[in-house]
């Protein structure tokens, strides 16, 4: 059974998404941590780089695979969790928190557009 | 898919299942790849690898077949001696690696990979002389203990059986719940331990009494694949294949002294490397020299948690392959610095 926080946006692509103002942070889901195995690498975007809604973002690598995490929303990076670049492991034990990903500036509008939980666990199924 | 007499174990365990050479097969269990790995080099792991093939060879004449279809020498082999060799093409090229142990000069017990196991088969009758027989063992289990702590878990089932003394690479018989069982002290992890040969029948009670000490975890083909890996341990159908000699495989050792030179000149040689960049070498990635012309591939890549960075093993044209020398692997649009290094990472604990 995978977590799925009440309070957060969920992308069919296993990312979620929390907003305070214009900015969303970003990480991968529970289930997608799961699905992926340990994890061994992350690379994440540099400070200021532009994405739109779908685009490759982050890529983060298993034993197994690497795989693209990809930006939920249109944005502007505004910070990146350095944290999990040296403890990718942090991003499989705490997906909704310490393992968060990214920080981008947003338009709030765009959120609305993204699964709720009960959506997302809904794809779960 | 196939189902090995142990797959029953695996879904109790909550096993993550794939397909592996037709076989529904344990990619990893509770503690995942990273730490199964872990586990093995540190206790002991407990591996299903009932999915190869197992086989009997016997008659007056299977010295002189084992010696023309593999290059190596069998004669001279003692007995209950295994030996690690591979079966040759008219190319000379390789069919398949596998392990063959002498038990008498007219019989030897021979384990094969799962995914050439009907190639293997067809091969050996092919070229089977009249007074010999090739008989399957598809009844027949097989479990890999790995790790240190694999001589005193296996010595707890099998007290009788000499296992202290039983010299690396070496055949030993023992019972189980009223069965013969094959111990063979070899494996494919670069620790000590045994590979356990037992009626299908019985192996679930086998894999559960090993897994009642609580040192043995089992453990899925995903760490199986990063441990051989660190050990510069081929894998048939990617390090080596039917259009690659043994020469070329750097396993110019497995060939006897009198017929190394009867290989033609190699046209490229398996080498490993040393990644200085950030990220995981994957299969299939080819290999440059710095002034951009390619000169060789990845034929397996991963990452090696014993390690702590990519490792990988792949082929080089022979000019290149010497250690230290300065190449760029691509990764994902853009290349990675790496220099040729051993395909060895991490130093073999197998008995002496």
């Amino acid at each position: 059974m995978s977590n799925v926080p009440d309070n957060l946006k969920y992308t069919k692509d296993h990312e979620w998404l929390s907003i305070e103002g214009d900015v969303a942070t970003v990480g991968i889901t529970d289930y997608a941590q799961e699905s992926l195995g340990d994890l061994v690498y992350v690379e994440l975007p540099k400070v200021g780089a532009s994405f739109a809604a779908g685009a490759d973002m982050v890529i983060v690598e298993s034993c197994k695979a690497a795989s693209d995490v990809y930006s939920p929303i249109a944005g502007e990076v505004v910070e990146v969790n350095q944290a999990v670049v040296n403890a990718p492991e942090t991003i499989n034990s705490d997906p909704y928190a310490g393992g968060w990903l990214v920080k981008l500036k947003v338009s709030a509008a765009d959120v609305a557009g993204l699964l709720d939980a009960s959506a997302y666990k809904n794809l779960l199924d | 898919m196939k189902k090995t007499p142990l797959h029953q174990e695996h879904i109790f365990k909550g096993a993550k299942m794939a397909e592996f050479a037709g076989y529904d097969m344990p990619i990893y269990y509770g503690l995942g790849i990273l730490k199964e790995h872990l586990w093995t080099r540190e206790n002991a792991g407990l591996f299903d690898v009932s999915h190869m093939g197992q086989a009997w060879l016997e008659g007056a004449n299977a010295i002189a077949m084992l010696e023309t279809i593999t290059p190596s020498a069998f004669a001279s082999l003692g007995i209950n001696k295994a030996k690690y060799t591979v079966l040759l093409n008219e190319n000379k090229c390789i069919i398949d690696d596998l392990i063959i142990t002498k038990i008498a000069d007219d019989r030897f017990f021979i384990v094969y990979n799962a995914g050439c196991k009907e190639k293997d088969e067809a091969f050996f009758r092919e070229n089977l002389p009249a007074d010999c027989t090739f008989t399957t063992l598809p009844n027949r289990a097989l479990i890999a203990l790995q790790g240190p702590a694999a001589l005193e878990i296996a010595t707890q089932t099998f007290p009788n059986a000499g296992l202290f003394e039983q010299p690396y690479m070496t055949f030993n018989k023992s019972t189980f719940a009223g069965e013969e069982v094959f111990i063979s002290r070899l494996g494919y992890t670069g620790e000590d331990g045994f590979e356990i040969s037992v009626p299908a029948t019985v192996a679930p009670q086998l894999w559960n009494k090993i897994l009642s000490n609580e040192l043995a975890q089992p453990i899925g083909l995903g760490a199986r694949d990063t441990l051989r890996l660190e050990m510069g341990y081929p894998l048939y159908g990617h390090d080596i294949d039917d259009k690659t000699t043994p020469i070329e495989a750097d396993l110019t050792w497995v060939v006897a002294k009198a017929k190394r030179e009867t290989f033609p000149a190699i046209r490229k040689k398996r080498v490993g490397f040393e990644i200085l960049g950030r990220g995981v070498i994957r299969e299939g990635s080819k290999v440059f020299v710095l002034d951009g012309n390619e000169i060789g591939v990845i034929t397996s890549g991963g990452f090696g948690p014993t390690v702590g960075n990519s490792i990988a093993q792949g082929y080089v044209a022979p000019q290149f392959a010497e250690v230290g020398k300065d190449v760029e692997i691509e990764l994902r649009g853009t290349k990675v610095a790496a220099k040729v290094a051993s395909y060895i990472y991490v130093e073999a604990k197998t008995k002496k």
